[in-house]
């Protein structure tokens, strides 16, 4: 029993994948919601990151450096344990599913920020100049010419990285997190078939992914390649 | 003779070891159209770009306006200037570039009342009146709804002079406004820049290939070399009667 759902392995494999489907399914929502939950995070960090990084000071960009290819060069499970287990010795307790999207978003931001860039540099140096020109300050050549026309360029690449957090979720299993794969271990455990909850585990991810990159491929058609109309 | 808005005095630019500009000597006039004409590589789009800012200095000092230009009066000495010092300078000139550099994202009024709105403080009512009665100047009050890549490059680039011109400078520097245009597109380009060139108060620096225009609209030819001013004079002097050499070889190639 699970989720106060119970299984069925009395009728055959069928009706125990007819079983166990809700309970997966409620694993499935606790993946979606860690994804997105950490696809923010990875936005918001990521962008402060890139910002920090092409800080015109060293002293601002050198430090933002070092901490975005620490991200990126250390473990998910380190970064998520430590998070976890080390914290909580200083009295800093999270709970699971919360340490699970931070360690997600923090280890994804640092990928978001080169994405970020390579957008960024895209956009031709003469819209810089054009800005320049006309006296924007560096912040509002920023926000209303640079990032408006980085968006549309970085969607694709952004909707990869959705998916891939979707697959690093199973990692928040070690420190309890219920998604689904976690789900399918118990039900594992507890009725000796490895094999349909597995497998069905195997199917419900490439469901998802298959309708988040055409959620993706929707979104990347629709926005103009000219950057997002300011009227 | 009136004070220069403009001058250069023993003003160096270089990219590394490469000279662009050496030790240019150079004044402009309030008021004054003057055309900077010369082979590619001599420096005259460069001194636009260090007008706009957009590029630095390594000697020497500029004045605009009786300011100094990329340098500020700090103790007594002139010191390289900062930020703030730098917004006010700019606020002076305007530029038109050669690749238009319009805003693709937005339509072509809000390219023209972005910038008033955002960096002089108009109200939204004010900005977008300035921009339609400038956009009517150059003839495109019918496209203002419609976003640059829906507009011809003749078209796109007087809506690039309407965008500077938003600003109220004091000095329109255009760069090579028309070599990136197809041929017949150029005279509607042109027609605008000789009606700013009539108003007595716009001090107007250009570089072109247009020779002929350059002939009609400037008070005053400069003919770059290799990162000096090698002969100025009036239009009709200068193409006429070229004295150095260099120029006579240049003018002989381009007409």
């Amino acid at each position: 029993m699970l989720f106060g759902m119970s299984w069925d392995t009395q009728h055959g494999e069928l009706a125990f994948a007819i079983s166990i489907l809700p309970i997966l399914l409620r694993g499935l929502i606790v993946t979606i919601e860690a994804s997105l939950a950490g696809f923010v995070v990875a936005l918001v960090l990521g962008l402060i990151l890139t910002v920090l990084k092409s800080a015109r000071s060293r002293l601002i960009s050198w430090p933002a450096i070092v901490v975005a290819e620490f991200f990126r060069d250390t473990p998910l499970l380190v970064q998520l344990f430590f998070l976890y287990y080390v914290l909580a010795d200083y009295g800093v307790i999270l709970p699971a599913f919360l340490t699970g999207a931070l360690a997600l978003g923090v280890q994804y931001s640092a990928y978001m920020a080169e994405v970020y860039r390579a957008g960024i540099e895209a956009v031709p140096r003469g819209q810089r100049e054009a800005a320049h020109a006309l006296d924007f300050s560096g912040r509002r050549t920023f926000t209303h010419i640079i990032l408006p026309q980085a968006i549309p360029r970085i969607v694709p690449a952004l909707g990869n990285y959705l998916v891939s957090i979707s697959k690093d979720v199973p990692v928040l299993s070690v420190v309890t997190v219920l998604e689904m794969l976690n789900v399918a271990k118990i039900i594992g455990d507890q009725t000796f078939d490895y094999l349909v909850p597995l497998t069905m585990v195997g199917a419900l991810y490439l469901i998802l992914t298959l309708i988040s990159s055409a959620l993706v491929n929707a979104l990347d058609v629709r926005l103009p390649k000219t950057g997002l109309p300011l009227r | 003779m009136t004070d220069p808005i403009i001058r250069f005095d023993k003003v160096v630019k270089r990219y590394g070891a490469l000279t662009v500009i050496d030790e240019l000597d150079f004044t402009v006039a309030p008021g004054e159209k003057v055309t900077i004409i010369g082979p590619s590589g001599s420096g005259k789009s460069t001194v636009l770009r260090i007008l706009m800012t957009l590029e630095r200095i390594q000697g020497g000092v500029i004045t605009v306006a009786g300011e100094p230009l990329w340098h500020e009066e700090r103790n007594g000495a002139l010191q390289p200037a900062g930020e703030a010092h730098l917004r006010k300078m700019r606020r002076q000139l305007g530029m038109v570039f050669q690749q238009f550099n319009l805003f693709p994202h937005m339509t072509v009024l809000r390219n023209v009342a972005e910038a008033p709105c955002q960096v002089l403080g108009l109200s939204r009512q004010e900005a977008r009146e300035r921009a339609e009665e400038l956009l009517k100047m150059v003839g495109l009050e019918d496209h203002m709804q419609k976003f640059p890549h829906q507009l011809s490059g003749g078209q796109q680039q007087r809506v690039g002079i309407a965008r500077a011109l938003a600003m109220r400078p004091r000095i329109m520097l255009f760069d090579e406004p028309t070599s990136a245009l197809d041929p017949e597109l150029v005279g509607e380009v042109l027609t605008v820049i000789r009606r700013l060139a009539e108003a007595h108060d716009l001090t107007m620096l250009l570089v072109t290939h247009e020779m002929r225009f350059a002939r009609e609209v400037s008070d005053r030819v400069c003919f770059f070399d290799r990162g000096r001013m090698c002969e100025e004079g009036k239009p009709e002097d200068l193409f006429t009667h070229p004295k150095e050499l260099r120029t006579r070889e240049f003018l002989k190639a381009v007409l």
